[in-house]
C-alpha cells in the first residue's frame, strides 16, 4: 500500500457520532441503522453511490431531517436537534450540494443568517473580510451572489458556516461544481482547517478525491454504512468493489442479449453543446451516434452534465450549439417520474393519452385509448385494478412499468431511459430491464443511464461516460467505467 | 384510510354546523326575528315562481359566465382573479355595439353586441396573459390591477363619452329591443343568457373532457412538468388559450347582463361577481357541469338574502359570510383529502 | 378659482394615510412571501373594530381593537395558507369576503337596522410647532392629526428593522428563498405567520384611521377596495420602505386630482387619475426585467422539506 498525504493522526476524541439512524420516505427506506463516528481534527469522507444516502444522513446530523430513529452525538454529548439552528449553535456547518444562498442578496447579508439582534452589516462585512484574509477563501462580501461564479458562492457558503463558528464542518459533494484548480484550493484550505483543529465531514462520489485527502473513510450502500476504515488502509479498487457492491441477485433474472445486429444510424449528436440557464457549459462538443438494435450505457455522476445529455438525446432540451438530429418518435423515461412522466391525479387513460398530447387534434378518442391503456397493461404487467385507477393509487414499480410500457409500446426508434430502476423493488427493477432489453431486440436504439453501474453493463453493448461535461466511449468493463466516472484515464 | 374519510365527513359536517351557527348567531345577536328571516330567505329563493325565476335565476346567470371563467382558468393552474375587470370590458363592448347596431335585425345585432363582449373580456385578460408570459408578471396582481382599470374606465365612459343624450344620468342611454337577449319564460326576467351559459357550461364541459385541447388544458393544471415532458405540451401556448377563453367567458357575463337585465351600461352593474365567481367555482370543485349547480345555490343565496332584508330587515350581506365559510370549509376539506395517504 | 397647493398636498397626505399604513404591513407579509388578498377583509375588519372600540375606550380604545380585528381576519389567513397549506389567493379572496359579510351584519345587528350615523370620537389634526411653518410642505406634512406621525414613525423604524436587523433579514430570507432560510435554522412557516398577522394589524389600523381620523362613522363596504389599492402601492413601490411612501403618496393624491379639477371647472375625467397609478403599476411590473425587484419566493407554498 503507497504512503498518501498525511501520516495516520491518533485523535483521541470524537467530533460526531450518529448511531443507528433510521429514515423512510413514503417507499424508500434511505437509511436502515446507518451509523458514522468521526473523530476530532480529521477529514472523514462518506463515499456511496447516487441514492446511497449520503446527504440524508448528512441532513439529520445538520438537523434539516428528523430522524424516524437512532441518536446524534456532537462533542460526546447527546444532541437532539430539531432544526440546524441547534446544529449551528453546537458548532456544526454545512456546505449543501445545492448552495442555499439568496441570489438578491449579499454575501454580507447572507452569512449573516440566523442571527439575533440588530444587524450592522458593516460590522459583518468587516469580520468577513478578516475570516477571508484569515482562511484565504477570498470573497468581497458587498458583491451580490447573482454576480458571484460558483467557486466563489463555495466559498461564501464555507465563510457562512465559519461565521457561525462551525469546528465540525459538514462539506456534501464540494466539488462537483468546482473546476480542477478550483477543487485544489478547496483541498489545500480543508489541510489547513483541519490542522488548526477543525473537523471536516466530505461528502463525495469521486473515490480518488476521498482516499486523496481523507483519514477515515465510511462507505454507504443502499442506506447502511458497510464499511469504515482508516483511508491508509484502502485502494482505488477495494473502494470501487465496495462502494457499487457485487449485489447481482436482482440483475440475475436478466438474460444476457444475444449478440446485436446494429442497424442504421437513427440518432446523432454532432459537436453538441448545452448552456444552463446561469450560463454554465453543461455539455461540451459531445458527438453521439444511436444505431438500431443496440443498447448504449451512459454513466456520469450527479453534476456531469449526464442527464443533459440525455434530455439532449430525448429531444427535451435544445442544443445550444451543434446539430442534433433525431427520429420523430422518441420513447422517454425520466428520472423523477412524479414530476415529469405522470400526473399523479390523472386516471391510467389519461396518463397514456399524454404521450402525444401536444399535438393531437379534435377529440379524444377516450374508449379506444382505454382499451389500448387495458393492453398496456396486460402487455406490461401494470397491477391495477382498471384503466380508470388514478396514477396516484399505483405502487411506485406499478407506476414505472406503466411508464415504461407507454413509452416503449409503439416501438419508437430512439428510446432513453434515465435512472428506470431508481426505487424500485427487484422484481420491478428486473421487469424493466427487460423490457429495455427487448425493445432493442426489436429494433430500437436504446439510451439507458443508471448510477449503478452493475445495472448497466450486462445490458449495454456500448459504454459512454459523461466527465466534466465531455462525453467519451468507453470499453464495456467495471474497471474502464469506474474510472471514467472519477476522470480518472 | 376509513380514519381519512372520515376526517372529510367531519370537515363536512363541520362546515355545515358553522354556516348555522353563524347564520342563526348573527340573526339572535342582532336580535332579529330569525324564522321570518329564515321563511323570507327560502320565499325569497324558492318560494315563487317569481322568487325562482326572476330573482334567484337572474343572479345565477352572470355568476354563471363567471364561475366558469375562473373555473377554467384555475383548471389550467391561471389564478385569474380578474373576471370582474372582464365582465365589465365585456358589458361596456356589449353596451357601446349594441348602441351602434339597435338599427339592426336582432338576429344580427344581438350576436354582435355578445360578441363583441366575449372579444373586449378575452382581450382584458389577454393583456394579463401577455404581461404573464413575456415579463414574468404574476397574474394575481396584474388581473387585480386591470379590475380597478376596468372599473374606472367604465366610470369615465358613463359620464363622459358614452353617457345617455341628457347628460342626466351617469349611464349610457337604453339600448333598443332589437339587441335584448329575449325572456325565457314570459312574464318573468329570467332571460336568454342563463342558457347560453347553461349551454357553454355544457361545452365547456365537453372540451375538458373530450378534446385534445381540453385535455391539454386539464394536464397543463394537474401536472405542468410531466404535461411538458411526457407529453410535449407547449406550456405557454395553452396558458395563453386559457387566458382568452376565461376572460371571454367573463366578458361574455358582462354582455349577458347589459343586454338582458339592464339594457344599459352604468357603474356598479357588478355587485363583485368577479370575485364571487371563485367562490362558486371552488364549490364546485372547478367542474363545469358542477358550476351550474352551485352558481344557482349562490344565485338562490343572493336572491333570498335580497328578501331576506327587505321583508325581516336582515342585512343581505350575510350571504357573503355563508359564501366565504364555504370556500373555507372546502379548502379544509381538500387538506383533508390531500394528505390522504401520504 | 385658484388652487392653494399647500392644502392640496395636505389633502393628499390624508387621504394616503389609511393606504400607507396598510401598504406597509403588505409590504412585510410580501417580503415573508405572501401575497394578501385578506388585506382589504382586515381593512375592514379594523374599521368595524375601531368603530366598537371607540364606543367603549374612546380613541385608544378605537385603534387597538381595530389592530385586533384586523389581526383576527389575517390569522385565519394564515391559518388557512400556512397550517391548511391552501392556495393564499383562494384563501384571501374568502376572507375578505368573511370580513366585509360579517361586519355588514353585525353593524346593523348592534347600531340599528337602518345603519344610523353614528359618529365616533376622531382624532383632530394636530399641527407640529415649528415643522408646520414651513412652506408649502409644512402644513401637508405636519398638520395631520397624529396616527400620520406615528405612521412616519412607522415606516422609518419598520425600515431600520427590515434592513438593519437579524430578524428583518430573516423576514426577507424566507421570502427569497425559504430553503435558504432553513438551512440556517429559520422556519419560514413561523416568520410567515408573523408577517401576515403583522400585515392584518397594520391593515385592520388603517381601517381605524378611515374611521376614527377621517370619515368619523363606519359604514358598510367603506374600505372600498383600499386594502386592493395597498397592495398595488407595494408593487408600484417595488417592494422598498422608501418606495411604498411614495407610491402612497402618488395614489393619494391621484384621488385627491379630481376635486382638484373639479374646482377648477377643467373638463378633465377625474377617473384617468384614479387609473393611472394602477396603470403606472402594472408598466412597472412589466418594465422590471422578470419579477428582478419582487421576492423571488413570493407567491410560492413552501416545500415539504423546507417549512
Amino acid at each position: 500500500m503507497e504512503f498518501r498525504g498525511r501520516p495516520y493522526r491518533v485523535v483521541s476524541n470524537i467530533a460526531i457520532t450518529l448511531q443507528a439512524i433510521d429514515k423512510r420516505f413514503g417507499e424508500i427506506q434511505a437509511l436502515r441503522s446507518a451509523s458514522l463516528i468521526v473523530r476530532r481534527g480529521t477529514v472523514h469522507a462518506v463515499l456511496g453511490e447516487n441514492g446511497a444516502g449520503k446527504t440524508t444522513l448528512m441532513r439529520i446530523a445538520f438537523g434539516m431531517l428528523p430522524a424516524d430513529a437512532g441518536s446524534v452525538f456532537i462533542d460526546g454529548k447527546s444532541a437532539t436537534l430539531k432544526s440546524s439552528a441547534d446544529a449551528i449553535s453546537r458548532g456544526l456547518g454545512m456546505v449543501h450540494q445545492h448552495f442555499t444562498l439568496v441570489p438578491a442578496m449579499t454575501a454580507a447579508e447572507n452569512i449573516a443568517f440566523g442571527g439575533h439582534g440588530v444587524l450592522d452589516l458593516r460590522k459583518v462585512a468587516a469580520r468577513v473580510r478578516h475570516l477571508a484574509e484569515r482562511t484565504g477563501l477570498g470573497v468581497d462580501p458587498t458583491a451580490r451572489i447573482a454576480t458571484l461564479d460558483v467557486g466563489a458562492q463555495q466559498r461564501v457558503e464555507i465563510l457562512k458556516a465559519l461565521y457561525g463558528n462551525a469546528r465540525i464542518l459538514i462539506l456534501d459533494e464540494p466539488t462537483a461544481v468546482l473546476t480542477p484548480p478550483e477543487s485544489e484550493e478547496l483541498f489545500a484550505w480543508i489541510r489547513r482547517y483541519v490542522a488548526e483543529g477543525g473537523t471536516v465531514v466530505l461528502v463525495t462520489h469521486k473515490l480518488q478525491e476521498a482516499l486523496a485527502i481523507a483519514d477515515d473513510v465510511t462507505i454507504l450502500r443502499h442506506g447502511r454504512c458497510i464499511l469504515t476504515a482508516p483511508a491508509a488502509h484502502l485502494d482505488i479498487s477495494s473502494l470501487v468493489h465496495a462502494v457499487t457492491g457485487d449485489e447481482t441477485d436482482g440483475l440475475s433474472a436478466i438474460p444476457r442479449r444475444r449478440t446485436p445486429v446494429r442497424g442504421a444510424c437513427v440518432a446523432r449528436l454532432d459537436a453538441v453543446s448545452a448552456i444552463d440557464a446561469r450560463g454554465v457549459t453543461r455539455i461540451r462538443d459531445a458527438t453521439i451516434e444511436c444505431y438500431a438494435g443496440e443498447i448504449i450505457g451512459v454513466a456520469g455522476v450527479e453534476g456531469s452534465g449526464v442527464h443533459e445529455l440525455l434530455r439532449l438525446l430525448a429531444g427535451r432540451l435544445a442544443p445550444g450549439r451543434g446539430t442534433a438530429t433525431l427520429p420523430p418518435l422518441i420513447g422517454f423515461v425520466p428520472e423523477d417520474r412524479q414530476r415529469d412522466a405522470v400526473i399523479e391525479e390523472f386516471m391510467l387513460t389519461e396518463n397514456f393519452a399524454l404521450r402525444g398530447a401536444g399535438v393531437r387534434r379534435g377529440r379524444m378518442p377516450w374508449s379506444t385509448m382505454a382499451a389500448q391503456t387495458a393492453g398496456l397493461m396486460e402487455r406490461h404487467d401494470v397491477r391495477a385494478p382498471s384503466p380508470a385507477s388514478r396514477a396516484r393509487t399505483l405502487s411506485g414499480g406499478n407506476q414505472q412499468k406503466f411508464v415504461v410500457g407507454r413509452e416503449l409500446d409503439e416501438h419508437p426508434a430512439l428510446v432513453v431511459a434515465e435512472n428506470p430502476v431508481r426505487g424500485l423493488d427487484i422484481r420491478a427493477t428486473a421487469h424493466v430491464l427487460r423490457e429495455l432489453a427487448a425493445s432493442a431486440d426489436a429494433g430500437s436504439a436504446v439510451v439507458f443511464y443508471s448510477a449503478d453501474i452493475d445495472e448497466l453493463l450486462p445490458l449495454a453493448d456500448r459504454m459512454v461516460v459523461v466527465f466534466a461535461g465531455s462525453v467519451r466511449e468507453v470499453p464495456v468493463e467495471r474497471s474502464a467505467v469506474a474510472n471514467a466516472l472519477v476522470g480518472a484515464a | 384510510m376509513t380514519a381519512r374519510v372520515d376526517a372529510r365527513w367531519a370537515i363536512t359536517a363541520v362546515t355545515v354546523v358553522v354556516i348555522v351557527a353563524a347564520v342563526l348567531g348573527l340573526l339572535i345577536v342582532g336580535g332579529y326575528d330569525a324564522p321570518r328571516a329564515l321563511a323570507a330567505l327560502w320565499n325569497g329563493a324558492f318560494g315563487s315562481s317569481y322568487a325562482v325565476f326572476s330573482a334567484t335565476m337572474v343572479r345565477a346567470t352572470p355568476l354563471l359566465f363567471v364561475g366558469l371563467a375562473v373555473g377554467l382558468a384555475f383548471r389550467a393552474g391561471v389564478l385569474n382573479i380578474g373576471a370582474e375587470g372582464q365582465l365589465l370590458a365585456g358589458a361596456t363592448a356589449a353596451a357601446a355595439v349594441g348602441l351602434a347596431v339597435s338599427g339592426f335585425p336582432r338576429l344580427v345585432a344581438l350576436p354582435l353586441a355578445l360578441g363583441a363582449g366575449a372579444i373586449a373580456g378575452g382581450a382584458w385578460a389577454g393583456i394579463a396573459g401577455w404581461l404573464k408570459l413575456r415579463f414574468g408578471v404574476l397574474e394575481v396582481i396584474s388581473t387585480l390591477m386591470l379590475n380597478f382599470i376596468a372599473a374606472y374606465l367604465v366610470s369615465w365612459l358613463v359620464r363622459g363619452p358614452m353617457q345617455e343624450p341628457t347628460r342626466v344620468y351617469p349611464q349610457t342611454a337604453e339600448l333598443a329591443p332589437s339587441v335584448h337577449l329575449p325572456a325565457l319564460i314570459d312574464g318573468h326576467r329570467v332571460h336568454f343568457g342563463l342558457m347560453l351559459a347553461v349551454a357553454l357550461a355544457i361545452a365547456a364541459w365537453w372540451v375538458l373532457t373530450h378534446t385534445a385541447v381540453g385535455f391539454r388544458v386539464r394536464a397543463v393544471g394537474a401536472g405542468a412538468s410531466a404535461a411538458q415532458s411526457a407529453g410535449g405540451i407547449v406550456l405557454s401556448r395553452t396558458t395563453a388559450l386559457v387566458f382568452l377563453a376565461s376572460g371571454a367567458l367573463a366578458g361574455l357575463g358582462g354582455a349577458s347582463e347589459v343586454t338582458g337585465v339592464t339594457f344599459a351600461l352604468y357603474e356598479g352593474i357588478s355587485p363583485g361577481y368577479g370575485y364571487s365567481a371563485i367562490a362558486v367555482a371552488l364549490l364546485a370543485r372547478l367542474h363545469p357541469l358542477a358550476i351550474i349547480m352551485s352558481a344557482l345555490l349562490f344565485g338562490a343565496l343572493e336572491a333570498g338574502a335580497a328578501a331576506m332584508q327587505r321583508d325581516a330587515n336582515v342585512p343581505s350581506v350575510l350571504a357573503s359570510v355563508v359564501e366565504a365559510l364555504l370556500v373555507l370549509g372546502v379548502l379544509a376539506f381538500d387538506h383533508a383529502r390531500g394528505r390522504r395517504g401520504r | 378659482m385658484s388652487i392653494d397647493a399647500g392644502e392640496f398636498l395636505q389633502a393628499s397626505v390624508r387621504t394616503a394615510t389609511p393606504l400607507a399604513m396598510a401598504a406597509y404591513g403588505e409590504l412585510v407579509t410580501e417580503r415573508s412571501g405572501v401575497i394578501n388578498l385578506g388585506l382589504e377583509g382586515a381593512m375592514i375588519a379594523g374599521a368595524f373594530g375601531a368603530l366598537v372600540g371607540a364606543g367603549v375606550g374612546g380613541v385608544g380604545g378605537g385603534l387597538a381593537a381595530a389592530a385586533l380585528a384586523g389581526c383576527a381576519a389575517a390569522a385565519i389567513m394564515a391559518l388557512v395558507v400556512l397550517w391548511l397549506r391552501a392556495d393564499a389567493v383562494i384563501a384571501g379572496t374568502a376572507v375578505t369576503l368573511l370580513a366585509l359579510g360579517l361586519t355588514g351584519t353585525l353593524y346593523r345587528s348592534l347600531y340599528g337596522a337602518q345603519g344610523a350615523a353614528l359618529s365616533v370620537p376622531t382624532i383632530t389634526p394636530v399641527a407640529v410647532p415649528g415643522l408646520a411653518e414651513l412652506p408649502l410642505i409644512g402644513r401637508a406634512f405636519f398638520e395631520q392629526p397624529a396616527i400620520t406621525y406615528l405612521l412616519y414613525f412607522l415606516a422609518v423604524v419598520l425600515w431600520w428593522w427590515m434592513t438593519r436587523t437579524h430578524a428583518g433579514l430573516a423576514l426577507r430570507a424566507a421570502g427569497e428563498r425559504p430553503a435558504a432560510a432553513f438551512a440556517a435554522g429559520i422556519s419560514s412557516v413561523r416568520v410567515r405567520a408573523w408577517a401576515l398577522l403583522f400585515g392584518g394589524a397594520m391593515g385592520g389600523l388603517a381601517g381605524g384611521v378611515l374611521v376614527l381620523a377621517q370619515v368619523g362613522t363606519f359604514s358598510e363596504g367603506m374600505s372600498a377596495g383600499r386594502g386592493f389599492i395597498a397592495i398595488a402601492i407595494v408593487v408600484l413601490g417595488r417592494w422598498s420602505a422608501v418606495g411604498v411612501a411614495g407610491a402612497a403618496l402618488l395614489f393619494g393624491a391621484a384621488s385627491q386630482l379630481q376635486y382638484v379639477f373639479q374646482s377648477l371647472g377643467w373638463p378633465v375625467p377625474y377617473q384617468l387619475f384614479l387609473a393611472l397609478p394602477y396603470v403606472l403599476t402594472l408598466l412597472v411590473l412589466a418594465g422590471t426585467q422578470r419579477r428582478a425587484a419582487a421576492p423571488a419566493a413570493l407567491g410560492t407554498a413552501l416545500a415539504e422539506d423546507a417549512r
